[in-house]
């Protein structure tokens, strides 16, 4: 597997505008008579979407819900970072480069998180320009809160609702080259199979979740924007469509997963109210700016939260971590939560929660100012858990949240696989073991909006345009192949719902692979994710046909690609002997119970290569260099 | 909790469809409706039957994808407050409940309870944009904007994009749909060179799509789960005034007199 991430020589502030300077571009006169594959319309997708066919290339756009406008960067709430250094605190791009290198506990490759840091600040300009309302000071600037894991103030915001804000803005670039005809917008339609010719990706296979069509679809680069895969824990903030089908079959047809066990437990989410929860929901990291975290002194304490004085409150993580507070990084608020929980401090009816009190900030800041900060955050819990947060303390939990880990890419974001591209939270980059708030969607527009429309043209310059039509062989294979799974799920003569199965898996997952990891158990899932994918294929009911819209079927397709990846997820927990950011092995910790590195043996990215189905899958390296940043063990606590 | 559902099947866009009845039992008060819907469908599977198709995906009251009329309400009975955010404890014990999918002509039915609502992308690929490519921009800081024009640009532009307003709308029109999204760029800096063609394209295909037209009944407003205030029709009515009689639209020609 070539793992040759390209890096452009020079120090790092100079690498990305001499990569700029010296890779091959496609003219302008030449960019329609390629074409390029986005799937998924997400910030990612649509930013790369609407930017490539803007530049000219035909874009063919692709989206399994009924509007590009839905995918779930809809739901990010609290902000986007940018070293603008608007507030005069210190801030710079080495700043960002050092906080998302540090939260990241050293686990990512430092010229792409530098090249995150370094167009941050373009990406605030260009939703501006774009008309995205961004939260303003009474002068007229735009305001900055902060988040957490930082000492400066450089998240930009739309009140809770950055994420939409955003996606409207690249949703919007997105309709316009819709209407233009730059880009054929494909909704409601699933990718089910990359097609390979001669090791490089050409086209995809997908079905029309409508009418059930299964068609091919031939391009010049395939560029996968598909998000992430923690709905394999069933239970999290994900939308219940999100999936990993688009990536696991890319690598099931040859491009490397890399670090798929980083997966971030965001610290504050309602807690889980029963067996038929459907996700969990995410209060916004933001809250903890005012915020104070804290459980009860004493274990299984049933008072109310209004009954308990002040000398019997623990603020764990002020108590713990002085200097950052209750604004350390998400991975150390999880795991202490979890901590308290499972010394029996927790609170609410399933003693799987902490309190997050306003009480002080009110007092402090006035009804008025927190009003205005978190409305519609309170109104969002008051709905779902029936308290108001302003006369009593939330309660929430930690809930798989983010993946950090992905499909490799190299410096230009093109995969293991020759001309198939990641992009967002699709691949496995900047992040490292643990992302810091208010990164995700930086990334996702800086590789859409910035890097991939300039980057993409170094590989297709090298390829003449509309090489193979979708009448090619491959694509018969593929699509036979995809009507034959199909064909299966359908005909299983089970009865039990792909829910019931999901659920199990996301169980297993949680407790073996969640917010901490042990060799036993991890050996223990390798062991039950066969069989409960056996089970799984056995026993599972689909009904209806495939040549309708069939949510039953959609849903089992996924779920088989996650039974699958499943396994994966828990070799590369077991394989990493360590502790780093968000992936906690128990063996591996520091007196105070903090993640200990082991830089010596694990100071690179696990690069997956399939074997097929069930069979042990191949472990490759790429070294980490760290030269603008020495390596440090990462300390929250002075 | 005990319901009985009476609820919209309809095969696909040309089946005629009808209702039918459905008991769920032992539902905890904390289910939500779309989780209550849940455990129908896999009862239905269970028992050989054919789960009710409907559309969700974000569960959290943002992506819009989620619909459903509920005893004649678009989303249900709760104020400002999407299906997927709708709990069975806002509904007494034992209650009956109708679901319907969204009642329109330009929204048909894809299979029971989901709908096509392509008609709203197409009117905003109409104009719901500002041309921009992507590139270096100026700095906004460079652009003030007074807060309280952003925030209100903002309490248009939360807009989901649900379809609730037309399935509310005794004529089934989708003026706060397109009022917010006209209301959102006409507000701000950015929005203005492409201010008056902007509102008469969008009206423009928001008619083509066969959506009805205003009658002031205000069913939108009190049924948007995101409280859009129907001010903002009366903003976009005062734009396409504003584009189409007062305003000249021919710019360059003006110039050239000069």
């Amino acid at each position: 597997m070539d793992l040759d991430a390209k890096i452009p020589e020079g120090p790092i502030a100079d690498k990305w505008t001499r990569h700029i300077d010296e890779i091959r571009l496609v003219g302008p006169r030449n960019r329609p008579h390629y074409r390029v594959i986005i799937v998924g319309s997400g910030l990612a997708g649509a930013s790369a979407a609407s930017s490539m066919a803007a530049m000219g290339y035909k874009v063919d756009c692709f989206c399994f819900q009924d509007s590009p406008r839905r995918a779930h960067s809809i739901a990010a709430q609290g902000g986007i970072n940018a070293a603008k250094n608007y507030r005069n605190d210190g801030d710079s791009v080495h700043r960002l480069f050092y906080d998302t290198q540090k939260g990241g506990d050293y686990r990512s490759r430092e010229a792409n998180v530098w090249r995150l840091a370094q167009l941050s600040t373009a990406i605030i300009d260009q939703a501006a320009a774009q008309g995205v309302p961004f939260a303003r000071e009474y002068g007229g600037m735009l305001a900055n809160r902060s988040f957490g894991g930082v000492l400066v103030e450089r998240t930009f915001y739309c009140r809770g609702e950055t994420g939409q804000q955003l996606l409207l803005g690249a949703n919007s670039a997105l309709a316009k080259e819709i209407a233009a005809g730059h880009v054929n917008m494909h909704t409601r339609t699933e990718l089910l199979d990359v097609v390979v010719v001669d090791g490089r990706a050409r086209g995809i296979v997908v079905r029309d979740l409508v009418t059930g069509a299964i068609s091919s679809h031939a391009a010049d680069a395939v560029v996968l924007a598909s998000g992430g895969y923690t709905n394999v824990f069933n239970l999290s903030t994900n939308a219940r469509g999100c999936n990993v089908t688009a990536t696991w079959r890319a690598h099931k047809r040859g491009a490397g997963f890399a670090n798929p066990c980083y997966v971030q437990i965001h610290p504050t989410a309602i807690p889980a109210a029963g067996e038929h929860q459907s996700k969990l929901t995410l209060m916004s990291e933001s809250l903890r700016n005012d915020g104070r975290i804290w459980v009860p002194k004493k274990a299984n304490d049933e008072r109310k939260p209004s009954e308990i004085p002040e000398e019997e409150r623990y603020y764990y993580l002020e108590e713990r971590y002085p200097r950052f507070g209750n604004l350390v990084p998400r991975d150390v608020a999880s795991r202490n939560a979890k901590d308290v929980c499972d010394k029996g401090m927790g609170v609410g009816p399933t003693g799987q929660g902490v309190y997050l009190d306003f009480r002080d900030a009110i007092s402090e800041k006035g009804a008025d100012v927190i009003e205005t900060r978190y409305g519609n955050l309170f109104d969002m819990y008051e709905r779902i858990a029936s308290d108001n947060p302003r006369k009593t303390p939330m309660r929430i939990y930690p809930a798989p949240h983010y993946a950090m880990g992905g499909l490799w890419v190299d410096y230009n974001l093109m995969t293991t696989m020759p001309g198939l591209f990641a992009i967002g939270e699709a691949n496995f980059s900047d992040h490292g073991a643990n992302r810091l708030g208010a990164s995700s969607m930086m990334q996702c527009l800086a590789d859409g909006y910035f890097v991939i429309p300039i980057t993409i043209g170094d590989y297709l310059s090298r390829h003449p345009a509309g090489e193979i039509a979708s009448d090619h062989s491959a694509f018969r294979d593929a699509e036979r192949e995809v009507h034959e799974k199909t064909e299966r799920l359908l005909s299983i003569p089970g009865n039990r719902p792909v829910e019931a199965f999901h659920r199990e898996l996301g169980k297993l997952m949680i407790d073996e692979c969640g917010i901490s990891r042990n060799a036993e158990g991890l050996k223990d899932a390798l062991k039950k994710i066969p069989e409960l994918r056996e089970r799984f294929w056995r026993e599972v009911r689909v009904p209806g046909s495939g040549e309708q819209f069939n949510q039953s079927l959609e849903h089992a397709g996924r779920l088989a690609d996650f039974l699958e990846f499943a396994e994966l997820m828990c070799h590369d927990a077991l394989d990493r002997d360590e502790s780093c950011g968000c992936h906690f092995r128990e063996e591996h910790e520091t007196e105070d119970g903090e993640t200990l590195r082991n830089d010596e043996d694990f100071a690179f990215v696990s690069v997956w290569e399939h074997q097929g189905v069930g069979q042990q899958p191949i472990r490759h390296k790429e070294p980490l260099e760290f030269e603008a940043l020495p390596l440090a063990q990462r300390n929250y606590k002075t | 909790m005990k319901f009985t559902l009476e609820i919209w099947r309809q095969e696909n866009g040309e089946d005629a469809g009808s209702f039918s009845s459905h008991e769920v039992d032992d539902v905890s008060p904390d289910t939500s409706f779309l989780e209550m819907l849940d455990i129908l469908n896999e009862k239905l599977t269970e028992s050989g039957g054919e789960p009710i198709a409907f559309d969700s995906d974000c569960r959290e009251g943002i992506c819009g994808m989620c619909s459903l009329v509920i005893n004649g309400e678009a989303h249900g009975p709760k104020r400002a407050t999407t299906t997927c955010q709708l709990y069975m404890r806002h509904f007494p014990d034992g209650a009956s409940i109708t679901v319907e999918p969204w009642r329109s002509g330009a929204f048909p039915v894809v299979r029971d309870l989901a709908v096509d609502r392509s008609a709203f992308d197409r009117i905003m690929r109409a104009g719901g944009y500002v041309t921009v490519h992507s590139g270096p921009k100026p700095d906004p800081n460079d652009v003030p904007v007074n807060p309280e024009i952003s925030e209100k640009a903002l309490d248009a532009s939360t807009c989901i994009g649900c379809g609730a307003c037309v399935a509310a709308c005794p004529n089934g029109a989708a003026m706060l749909y397109t009022a917010a999204k006209v209301s959102h760029l006409s507000l701000l800096p950015q929005g203005q060179p492409e201010r008056q063609e902007r509102v008469q394209k969008m009206v423009a295909q928001m008619e083509e799509e066969g959506f009805g037209s205003c009658r002031n009944y205000g069913e939108c407003e009190a049924q948007c789960p995101k409280s859009i205030s129907i001010d903002f029709i009366g903003h976009m009515n005062r734009e396409l005034l504003r584009a189409t009689v007062i305003e000249p639209t021919d710019l360059r020609g003006e110039m050239k007199t000069q």
